[in-house]
């Protein structure tokens, strides 16, 4: 379905993840933090890029990929987004939720 | 039976939403081990708060010198599909366990010691039983560093107040 977001036509599911990562820019992203009550920062677009990466390169997320990431640890992660992680992380990134059960 | 047509089609009120999950592990094998670990886990990665208290046998499962050894059960296990008699021969019960190591690996399932940290690092509360250290004569050394403390039934029932507070014992 097509959703309004910033004066920007996105198409997304039903849950609200883009359903393509072409469609995905900052202004976007950040619309999209808002909704689920993140600001976002320097270090949350750090952990954005990360996710995309990995999206890109067929790599599973999960929260042993974050631990090993290099980038963030787990913590952090769940500090800067709080209540499910990578779920909002994602959904931020533009990319497709995860469905790994760990 | 009641028959009065209100009672019948009353809705029950909608279940509250689940807010924090306890989970009783009482076990060391490693089936049950794993089960509380990623219920654990899947309840913070949804935004749900959990705690896992370790007792009994589960004990075995955050002692520094046993994680790494844990096993699953060959013998008294229909769905290992091992007869209980060649269950018991030596070395059966390694060979199921590396098998199952194996197959989680291939999972990227982490290893008890690595996901007890992802445990702790996400914000899980890790409980240790009084009385089955003391019966076990096990001291807070012998734990891994990771566990919050260790604290008495009563404290565990303490910790679930709220609404949406599940308690489950594996």
């Amino acid at each position: 379905m097509e959703k309004v977001i910033n004066g920007t036509a996105v198409q997304v599911n039903d849950q609200g993840y883009l359903t393509d990562l072409n469609e995905w820019n900052k202004d976007v992203s950040i619309e999209i933090a808002k909704e689920e009550g993140i600001t976002m920062t320097d270090e949350h677009w750090e952990v954005i890029a990360y996710l995309q990466d990995q999206y890109r390169n067929n790599v599973p997320l999960s929260i042993r990929g974050i631990k090993k990431s290099g980038v963030i640890n787990i913590k952090d992660f769940y500090r800067l987004f709080p209540g499910g992680p990578l779920k909002k992380a994602s959904k931020i990134a533009g990319i497709p939720k995860p469905v790994s059960c760990i | 039976m009641n028959t009065n047509p209100e009672v019948l089609t009353a809705k029950p009120e909608a279940p509250a939403k689940v807010r924090k999950m306890l989970l009783i592990l009482s076990k060391a094998t490693i089936d049950n081990v794993y089960a509380a670990f990623i219920l654990a886990n899947g309840a913070r990665m949804e935004g749900i708060e959990s705690e896992i208290f370790f007792t009994f046998f589960g004990l075995e499962a955050i002692q520094k010198d046993k994680l790494d050894k844990l096993h699953v059960a060959t013998v008294g296990n229909p769905a290992m599909h091992i007869p209980t008699l060649l269950g018991g021969l030596p070395g059966m019960e390694a060979l199921a366990t590396k098998m199952m190591k194996k197959e989680m690996e291939k999972l990227d399932i982490p290893p008890v010691g690595e996901f007890l940290e992802i445990l702790s690092d996400s914000g899980v509360k890790l409980w240790a039983c009084k009385l089955a250290m003391d019966m076990f004569h096990l001291e807070r050394e012998d734990l891994i560093d990771e566990i919050d403390e260790v604290i008495t039934v009563g404290d565990f029932y303490g910790r679930a107040e709220g609404e949406g507070t599940h308690l489950m014992f594996i």
